[in-house]
């Protein structure tokens, strides 16, 4: 890696990331990105040149391609979001680093996220779902369905597979947001330190009181016998519950939205509860709720016609992967009855999501009730003032006005 | 239609169960790829397909003799 160095581009380079116009359409501007090439060149913030990936069949190589690195630690590795900048050298568990470390933390984590293992979850994932409509019809003829529904439920799931106190959820919610989307990099330094104290505190009282949770089964089983070290366990539960936060919740609200401006698809669901499960992941391709997964080249790679070389950002565009035409007909066409199973709304290759089965669960299970039990649900607002999270964020409305 | 799987290589993903669990499933103890069918019936063969096209991270491997 001594060898690399970092390649400026042009001005001339579209910047990205940009913001989304409409929450659940790629931003205007990547119409230019989208020609017949798989890669093009973009400009990161800092002028570094970086490889947008377009192409659905190329962009799933390459997130395969042991030659691409996702090691946040490394010095060189592509730093999309300003406020993040100086933070290597911290190597976050799973999502920042690459096998074989990758998968020794992975398989420690597997056999409570399979495919059996969150089935056995739905009720629990659908008592919570009814609680939670219950209070808000309650409270209603008006809620902010982002704060009300599409948060709480990934949050309550997430607690009890870890066992992770649901009564501190307004403490690590919030520090969870401000990690992830705070304005500055102290704000957001700040909201992890709190976070990483207050799960340090935890882990130290469950040594003493074990609870019931996969919290408890590492620190009983991979910490005693040495395969897990105290600081790796506790920023991997940190990984485990900001990943459980930030993304279904988006799912859940973008998901609800994309479905309310889409009405004769919203009815066809309605007809037939059934199609759930392939609404869903005809959702996850559309709405693309995490935008872009941030790669450093290793070795030189021949991909698409072009040569990604070694110390090259590569920027894995996975809104413009699952709008690609060669992979889906009409791509920009809303459609619950195509089958979108093969996208990468998940991502692909080693690091693909470690939730999707519980996100599958929660998904299902929170947008099957809530258009079941609120047949008249609307938006509150016209949709150009929902305020929705920037570029280089997960994707989805910051608030969701709705009302019934 | 004969399969070989490489737990090795094996994320637990679930990919293969949720498209062809006839064919697969997730061990209890260590969350990776079980084989319960090597050589399944052509009746199977298209969700095997699925299995190994969605597989993340190239764990499955058909071959066709």
């Amino acid at each position: 890696m001594t060898e690399t160095e970092i390649r400026p581009t042009g001005a001339s380079a579209p910047a990205f990331p940009k913001d989304r116009t409409c929450p659940f359409q790629p931003p205007e501007s990547y119409a230019q990105l989208r020609g017949d090439a798989p890669l093009t060149q973009v400009r990161l913030f800092d002028g570094r040149m970086a490889w947008m990936v377009t192409g659905h069949a190329e962009g799933r190589a390459l997130l395969a391609d042991p030659r691409l690195s996702s090691e946040w630690g490394n010095p060189i590795f592509p730093v999309v979001v300003q406020r993040t900048e100086g933070r290597g050298g911290l190597s976050f568990p799973l999502i920042g680093v690459d096998d074989p470390e990758h998968a020794r933390q992975r398989r420690m984590l597997i056999p409570s996220f399979g495919v059996k293992r969150m089935a056995a979850l739905r009720p629990m994932i659908q008592r919570d779902v009814d609680g939670l409509l219950d209070a808000m019809l309650e409270k209603g003829p008006t809620a902010d369905l982002v704060s009300a529904f599409a948060l709480p439920v990934p949050s309550m799931a997430i607690c009890s597979l870890l066992d992770v106190p649901y009564g501190d959820h307004d403490f690590f919610e919030e520090r969870s947001r401000d990690f992830v989307g705070a304005a500055t990099s102290a704000e957001a330094d700040a909201a992890f330190a709190q976070l990483h104290q207050y799960l340090h505190g935890l882990v130290e009282r469950k040594r003493d009181e074990p609870g019931d949770g996969l919290l408890d089964e590492l620190i009983a089983v991979q910490l005693a016998e040495g395969k897990l070290d105290y600081d790796e366990l506790v920023l991997m539960t940190l990984v485990l519950l900001v990943a459980g936060h930030e993304t279904t919740v988006n799912a859940i609200a973008l998901g609800a939205l994309t479905l309310l401006q889409h009405p004769e698809q919203l009815d066809a669901l309605r007809r037939d509860p059934a199609l759930i499960s392939q609404t869903v992941e005809e959702l996850l391709r559309f709405t693309s709720v995490s935008d872009y997964m941030v790669r450093l080249a290793k070795e030189d790679i021949e991909v698409g016609g072009e040569t990604v070389k070694a110390g090259d950002a590569v920027i894995v565009s996975i809104t413009l992967m699952n709008r690609d035409g060669k992979a889906y007909e009409d791509p920009d066409t809303f459609d619950i009855g195509r089958s979108a199973r093969h996208h990468v709304g998940f991502g692909h290759g080693i690091h693909q999501c470690l939730g999707q089965n519980l996100a599958r669960a929660e998904l299902e299970i929170a947008l099957g009730t809530l258009f079941a039990r609120i047949p008249d649900l609307r938006l509150a607002v016209p949709l150009d003032e929902v305020p929705i999270k920037a570029g280089h964020d997960a994707q989805g409305p910051i608030e969701l006005p709705v009302t019934w | 239609m004969k399969i070989t799987i490489d737990r090795d290589r094996c994320v637990g993903a679930g990919q293969c169960v949720r498209a062809a669990d006839e064919v697969f499933d997730q061990d209890d103890l260590d969350g990776c790829v079980v084989l319960l069918v090597s050589r399944p019936s052509e009746r199977l063969s298209a969700e095997v397909r699925d299995a190994e096209r969605f597989c993340p991270s190239g764990a499955i491997e058909i071959h066709d003799a």
